[in-house]
C-alpha cells in the first residue's frame, strides 16, 4: 500500500530535484524553448546555470539553502514512518521551501542584494526573473506542503483536493493578489498622497460653473450612470418584444445577445465615426439636405455615450430577457382572474417581480461602462475618464505611475463597490418565479399602446444597429469611406496580402504579425483558462473546505477588476525580478487567463450543478481516488462546458484590449493594439477591415463550436453549455 | 455467532453547530441485512454515508470486519452503495459501468469483462451490457446499480432508498429480488428506507432512528409488538396512543384498565400506574349495540374503502382511529357505538 500512495509525492520530488540540478534557475532572454541553455553550459554559464550550479560554483549562494527543504522530504520516504510525524515533516519542508523562495527572490534583485543580506555574498551579487528551473522548485515546494497538509487530516486527507486547492490559492495569489496589492503600494506615496487624491484633475466640479473641465472621476461616474440607464431600458424594451408581442422577427433578435462577444474594441466607435463623424456619412447627408454646418458634437459625452449604449445594450438585453421570461404566466393570470386589466397586470405584478433583474442590469451597464476603455478611448474627445486617463498617466509623455495608480484604485473602488450593490441586491431579494413545477399558462401579451411605442423605439435602434455591423464589412472594401466609395481591395490586401517570393508563400501583409500573435496567444491561453476555471468549479461545487467562500471570492474577483486596472498592475508587479515577465508572451497568456477565469468557472459551476452528486460518490465507492473520478466521469461528462470554456477564452482573448495595451511590447503585438495604432493614424480603412476579418474568425470558431456540442448529447443528463457574455469589458 | 461486520463505537456526525448523528452505537452481524429506518432528517443516510465513507464521523470509531475505518475516505473502504438514483454513468455502456470498479483497480481487461458479464447475469440482465443506462427500463437501470456494486464482492453492501425511484407495483417485485440476491450471495448489507412495510419486509434486523439517535433496534416483529417508545409503536404501523392505568403485575402480566375495558397484556416490566396503550387500528371492535365492557363512543368519521370500514371515534378514552373488516352494516356518521379491544395488538408502551 505505502509505496503506491506516496506515488504523487516521489514524482513531485523528482521534479523539484531536477528543476534546481537540471534546468536554467533563471528566466532567459532567447526563452526556455529556444533550448539554446542545453549547450550553453547548464553547470558554467551565469545566465544559464542550473540552481545548484549557481549556487555551489557561480557565487549565489544565497540558493544553497534550498537544499534543506529539498532534502527533508526524502527522510519521510521512508518505510514505517508515523504518518502524523511524517505529514509534519513535508508541511515544514513546504513552508520552509516556500519562504525561503519568496525570501531571497525579494532580496537579491537586478540591483543587488538587500543591506541585511550584502555581508553574506559575494560583492556584485544580483539575479534576474525566475526562470523554468526555479518555477519547477517552486511547484515541488507548494505540493510538498498540500501532500503534509493532507496528510494531517486537510480536506478529508484527499492529496489530490489539496493540491488543487494549493495550486489554485497560489496562482490567484500570485497573479491578482499581488498585482492588485501592487498597485496599492504604488498609490500611497507618502507626502504626496492627499495631493494627488484631492486633485482637481480627478475631483474638479468646477465645469458645472465654469468652462474648466471637470475631474475623471465625475465624468466615469456621470457617464456610467447614463449608460446604465439607457442600456437597461432599451435592453428592457427588447427583452419585451423578443416575449411579449407577435413581432415577426423577434427570433432573430437573440442574434443580437452573440454581438458583445465578437465584437472587437473600437469597433462601435469607429463605425460611429465613420456615420456621425465630420466627414461621416449622416454628418454629410445632413449638411448637404439642410445646410448644418458638419459639427464635432461627436466626440466627447454624447459620442461615448452613443456609442457604449450601443455595445452594451446587448448586455441588458441578455439579462432581462431571463428575467421577463422568468416572470411566472400564471402570477398573471391570477391577476387577471382578480380583475385587473393587461396594463394594470403589468404594471402591478410583473414590473415589480422584475425590479430585481432590472437593477442588475443597470449595475453591470455601470460596470461595463467604468471599465470600457476602446469607445472612450476613440470617441472621448475632451471628455476624459478614468480607464483611459489611466492609460495616458503611465504611458503617455507625462509618465507619472504613482498617479495611475491612484486612477486605477478609485476606478477598482467604484467597480467593486458596484459589484458589492448587485449582489446584495440580488442576494436579499430573490424573486425566482421559475419554480421545479410544470408552468403551463401563456405569457401576457403586451397592451397595444406600449407595444407600439416599445417598437417605436426600439426598431430604429435594431436598424442602426444592423447598418453598423454592415458598415464593418463593407467598410474595409471601399477607398476612403465618406470621400470615395469605390470598391477595393486595397486595404484588405495591405493588411492580409499573401504574395509569392522566390521562397515560397511570402506573408506581405502588415497584419499577418499581429494576426498569429493574437491566434497563438489566444489559443495558448484557452488551455489554461479552462483547466483553472474547472478545476476551481469542481473544487467549489464538489468538495467541502473550511475556507471556501474566501476562496470563491478569491477566484472570482479578477472579473471585478477592469482590465486597466489589471494592466497597469501587472506592469508595477512583473517588471523587476523575482518574476519578470513583461514584454514576454507569457504576461499577456497569464493576462488572459485570470481575466477570463472567472467565465470559466462560473460555466463549470452550472455545468457541474446538473451533474447528481452520486456520481462521483459511486466512483469514490468503486475504488477510484478523486483523480480518477475527475478524469474519467466528471471530465467526459463536462465535455460541453470544457468546450464553451475554450471557446470563450479563445474569442475573449482576441477581442481583449484594457489590459493588454499595456503589456504588448514590439514582439508581441496584438490584434487589437494594432487596430488602435492604425485608428490612431487615421488609416480606417485598414483599421476596419481588419475588425471585419477578426469578427468573420470569432463567427466561425463559434459556429463550429455550436456543431460539435450540437452533436454531444448524452441520454438524459446532457449538460447544457452555458456560456456567459457578461463581463468586465475588454 | 460470526464476527460483525459492522461496527459502530459512539459515533457522532456534527455540520457545525448542527449535529447530524449523536453517539450511536451499533453491530451488523455478517451475512444480516439491517435496515436503517425513520422519517426524513432523522441521521439514517448519514450514517449509511459514514459506512461508505462518504461522510468522515466527527466522534466515535468505525470497524469494517474489526478494522478501524474511521479516518479511511471512501476509496479505500471494502464497501459498495447502491445510490438512490442509481449514479450510472451516462457516458459508460452497461458493461463498463459494471466494470468500472475493476478498471479502475487495474484488473486485467479479459477479467474485468468476464466478472462483469457474470455480475449482469446474476441480477438477471445477461445481454444488456452494450445499452447505454438512458435505454434501459428504472427497474433495469436499478438492477445495474446492484451488479456494479456487488461486483467487487464487498465486504458490506449499503443501499440509499433504492426502491424511491419505481412505481409501487415494481417496488414490491424488486425489493424481494434484492432480498432473494442477498440472501443468495449472503452478503452483509445495510438498507436505508423510510418506508416502514419496505423494512418490514426485506429486514433481519431494523434500527429505526429518530432525531440523529437510535430509537430502538430488533427484529421487524420485536419493533412492531413491543415497541420501545411512543416513537416506534407510532412509526412502525400506525398505532393510537391511548392513556390507561395498571391496575396490577402478576408474574410479568399486567392488569390493564383503559376507559372501561380491563386488559391481560405482557407487562414488559413496568411499574403499576399510568402507563401508555398502542392500540393498533385493527385491534378495535366496533359494535353497533352495548357490548360487556365496552367504551362507549361517538362515531366522527365513517368511510368506506371496498375490502375494509375506516372509522374515527370519539370518547373517554380519547380519539381512535379503527379499521375493521367490511361485511357488516356501517355506522353512520353521528351515532354512538361501543368499542372493545383484541389484546393481541395491544401493547404496553414505556415512557
Amino acid at each position: 500500500m505505502q509505496p503506491h500512495h506516496d506515488r504523487p509525492l516521489v514524482a513531485w520530488l523528482l521534479v523539484g530535484w531536477c528543476g534546481f540540478v537540471l534546468l536554467p534557475w533563471y528566466a532567459q532572454d532567447d526563452g526556455f524553448f529556444s533550448f539554446a541553455w542545453l549547450n550553453a553550459g547548464l553547470f558554467t554559464d551565469r545566465d544559464y546555470a542550473s540552481g545548484l550550479a549557481q549556487g555551489l560554483w557561480l557565487g549565489r549562494v544565497w540558493l544553497l539553502p534550498l537544499l534543506v527543504p529539498l532534502l527533508l522530504p526524502l527522510l519521510a520516504l521512508r518505510q514505517g514512518m508515523d504518518p502524523a510525524r511524517r505529514a509534519n515533516l513535508l508541511v515544514l519542508a513546504g513552508l520552509l521551501g516556500i519562504a525561503w523562495l519568496a525570501i531571497q527572490g525579494l532580496a537579491v534583485n537586478h540591483r543587488g542584494p538587500a543591506a541585511w543580506l550584502a555581508p553574506f555574498v559575494p560583492d556584485r551579487s544580483r539575479q534576474y526573473g525566475m526562470g523554468a528551473g526555479a518555477v519547477l522548485v517552486a511547484l515541488s515546494f507548494l505540493f510538498t506542503l498540500t501532500n503534509g497538509l493532507a496528510g494531517r487530516g486537510l480536506v478529508k486527507g484527499d492529496r489530490f483536493v489539496a493540491g488543487s486547492i494549493g495550486l489554485v490559492v497560489a496562482v490567484v495569489g500570485l497573479f491578482v493578489f499581488v498585482p492588485v496589492g501592487m498597485i496599492l503600494a504604488r498609490a500611497f506615496v507618502p507626502d504626496q498622497f492627499a495631493d494627488q487624491f484631492f486633485d482637481a484633475r480627478i475631483w474638479g466640479l468646477a465645469c458645472t460653473y465654469s468652462t474648466v473641465r471637470c475631474g475623471v472621476a465625475w465624468n466615469s461616474l456621470l457617464l456610467a450612470v447614463l449608460t446604465g440607464l439607457s442600456t437597461t431600458l432599451l435592453g428592457l424594451a427588447f427583452a419585451l418584444i423578443a416575449t411579449r408581442t407577435p413581432f415577426p422577427f423577434k427570433r432573430s433578435l437573440r442574434v443580437l445577445t452573440v454581438l458583445p462577444i465578437i465584437t472587437p474594441p473600437f469597433v462601435i466607435g469607429l463605425a460611429i465615426i465613420l456615420l456621425f463623424g465630420r466627414n461621416g456619412t449622416v454628418t454629410q447627408f445632413v449638411a448637404t439636405m439642410f445646410g448644418i454646418e458638419p459639427g464635432r458634437w461627436i466626440y466627447g459625452l454624447p459620442g461615448v455615450w452613443f456609442a457604449q449604449t450601443l455595445a452594451f445594450t446587448p448586455i441588458a438585453f441578455l439579462v432581462l430577457i431571463g428575467v421577463v421570461e422568468g416572470v411566472s404566466p400564471s402570477m398573471e393570470e391570477a391577476a387577471q382572474t382578480l380583475r385587473a386589466d393587461g396594463w394594470t397586470t403589468f404594471k402591478t405584478v410583473s414590473l415589480p417581480l422584475m425590479r430585481p433583474g432590472l437593477a442588475n442590469a443597470f449595475l453591470l451597464g455601470f460596470i461595463e461602462s467604468l471599465a470600457d476603455f476602446g469607445n472612450p478611448l476613440v470617441l472621448s474627445g475632451d471628455f476624459d475618464v478614468l480607464a483611459t486617463e489611466i492609460f495616458f498617466a503611465m504611458v503617455g509623455a507625462q509618465h507619472e505611475p504613482s498617479r495611475a495608480a491612484l486612477m486605477a484604485l478609485i476606478l477598482l473602488a467604484f467597480t467593486l463597490l458596484a459589484f458589492w450593490a448587485q449582489q446584495r441586491w440580488l442576494g436579499r431579494r430573490n424573486y425566482t418565479t421559475v419554480t421545479g413545477k410544470g408552468d403551463s399558462g401563456v405569457p401576457l401579451q403586451l397592451v397595444p399602446g406600449l407595444r407600439y411605442t416599445l417598437y417605436a423605439v426600439t426598431i430604429p435602434w435594431a436598424v442602426l444597429t444592423i447598418a453598423l455591423y454592415a458598415l464593418i464589412l463593407v467598410g474595409g472594401l471601399v477607398e476612403f469611406w465618406g470621400r470615395d466609395y469605390t470598391p477595393t481591395l486595397r486595404h484588405m490586401i495591405a493588411a492580409f496580402g499573401v504574395t509569392t517570393g522566390e521562397h515560397g508563400i511570402v506573408w506581405s501583409g502588415t497584419a499577418w504579425n499581429s494576426f498569429s500573435t493574437t491566434i497563438a496567444i489566444a489559443l495558448t491561453a484557452a488551455v489554461p483558462t479552462a483547466a483553472i476555471g474547472l478545476l476551481t468549479a469542481w473544487l467549489l461545487v464538489r468538495q467541502e473546505f473550511g475556507f471556501k467562500r474566501a476562496f470563491e471570492f478569491g477566484t472570482m474577483l479578477s472579473f471585478a477588476i477592469p482590465g486597466t486596472v489589471i494592466g497597469i498592475a501587472y506592469i508595477l508587479a512583473f517588471n523587476v525580478p523575482p518574476i519578470e515577465i513583461t514584454g514576454t508572451g507569457i504576461i499577456l497568456v497569464i493576462s488572459f487567463v485570470f481575466r477570463n477565469m472567472p467565465v470559466g468557472v462560473r460555466a463549470g459551476i452550472a455545468s457541474m450543478s446538473q451533474l447528481d452528486k452520486s456520481l462521483d460518490e459511486a466512483s469514490l465507492t468503486l475504488r477510484a481516488s478523486s483523480f480518477t473520478t475527475m478524469r474519467r466521469i466528471v471530465l467526459p461528462l463536462l465535455r460541453p462546458a470544457i468546450l464553451a470554456a475554450l471557446v470563450y477564452s479563445f474569442v475573449r482573448a482576441m477581442t481583449a484590449i484594457s489590459a493588454v495595451v499595456f503589456l504588448v511590447s514590439a514582439n508581441y503585438e496584438m490584434a487589437t493594439t494594432y487596430i488602435l495604432g492604425r485608428v490612431e493614424n487615421g488609416e480606417y480603412g485598414i483599421a476596419v477591415a481588419y475588425s471585419s476579418v477578426l469578427i468573420l474568425v470569432m463567427l466561425v470558431v463559434i459556429g463550429i463550436f455550436q456543431l460539435l456540442v450540437g452533436q454531444r448529447r448524452l441520454g438524459r443528463r446532457s449538460a447544457v453549455p452555458v456560456v456567459a457574455p457578461v463581463g468586465a469589458a475588454s | 455467532m460470526s464476527v460483525a461486520s459492522v461496527r459502530f463505537e459512539n459515533v457522532t456526525k456534527a455540520y457545525g453547530k448542527v449535529v447530524a448523528v449523536r453517539d450511536v452505537s451499533f453491530a451488523v452481524e455478517a451475512g444480516t441485512l439491517v435496515t436503517l429506518l425513520g422519517p426524513s432528517g432523522c441521521g439514517k443516510t448519514t450514517t449509511l454515508r459514514m459506512i461508505a465513507g462518504l461522510e468522515l464521523a466527527t466522534g466515535g470509531r468505525i470497524f469494517i470486519e474489526d478494522q478501524d475505518v474511521t479516518h479511511l475516505p471512501a476509496t479505500a473502504r471494502d464497501v459498495a452503495m447502491v445510490f438512490q438514483s442509481y449514479a450510472l454513468f451516462p457516458h459508460m455502456t452497461v458493461l463498463e459501468n459494471v466494470g468500472y470498479g475493476l478498471s479502475v483497480t487495474r484488473r486485467p481487461k479479459a477479467e474485468v469483462r468476464e466478472r462483469a458479464e457474470a455480475a449482469l447475469a446474476t441480477v438477471g440482465l445477461a445481454g444488456y451490457g452494450e445499452r447505454l443506462p438512458a435505454e434501459l427500463s428504472g427497474g433495469q437501470q436499478q438492477r445495474v446499480a446492484v451488479a456494479r456494486a456487488i461486483v467487487l464482492e464487498p465486504q458490506v453492501l449499503l443501499f440509499d432508498e433504492p426502491l424511491s425511484n419505481l412505481d409501487t407495483k415494481l417496488r414490491r417485485k424488486v425489493r424481494e429480488e434484492l432480498r432473494d440476491l442477498q440472501q443468495r450471495l449472503g452478503i452483509t448489507s445495510i438498507y436505508v428506507t423510510h418506508d416502514q412495510e419496505e423494512a418490514l419486509a426485506v429486514s433481519d434486523r431494523i434500527i429505526v432512528m429518530n432525531q440523529a439517535v437510535i430509537a430502538q433496534a430488533g427484529t421487524p416483529r420485536e419493533l412492531y409488538e413491543e415497541p420501545a417508545s411512543r416513537f416506534v409503536a407510532d412509526f412502525i404501523g400506525d398505532a393510537n396512543l391511548l392513556a390507561a392505568e395498571i391496575a396490577r403485575i402478576d408474574g410479568g402480566r399486567a392488569t390493564v384498565r383503559v376507559g372501561s375495558s380491563t386488559l391481560e397484556l405482557p407487562g414488559r416490566a413496568l411499574p403499576p400506574g399510568a402507563a401508555t396503550l398502542a392500540v393498533r387500528p385493527h385491534a378495535i371492535r366496533v359494535h353497533p349495540e352495548p357490548v360487556e365492557a365496552a367504551n362507549r363512543m361517538s362515531v366522527s368519521h365513517a368511510i368506506y374503502l371496498g375490502s375494509h370500514l375506516e372509522y374515527e371515534l370519539d370518547g373517554p378514552v380519547g380519539h381512535l382511529f379503527a379499521t375493521v373488516p367490511a361485511g357488516g352494516t356501517m355506522i353512520p356518521q353521528g351515532a354512538e357505538a361501543w368499542v372493545t379491544f383484541d389484546e393481541r395488538s395491544v401493547a404496553l408502551v414505556p415512557g
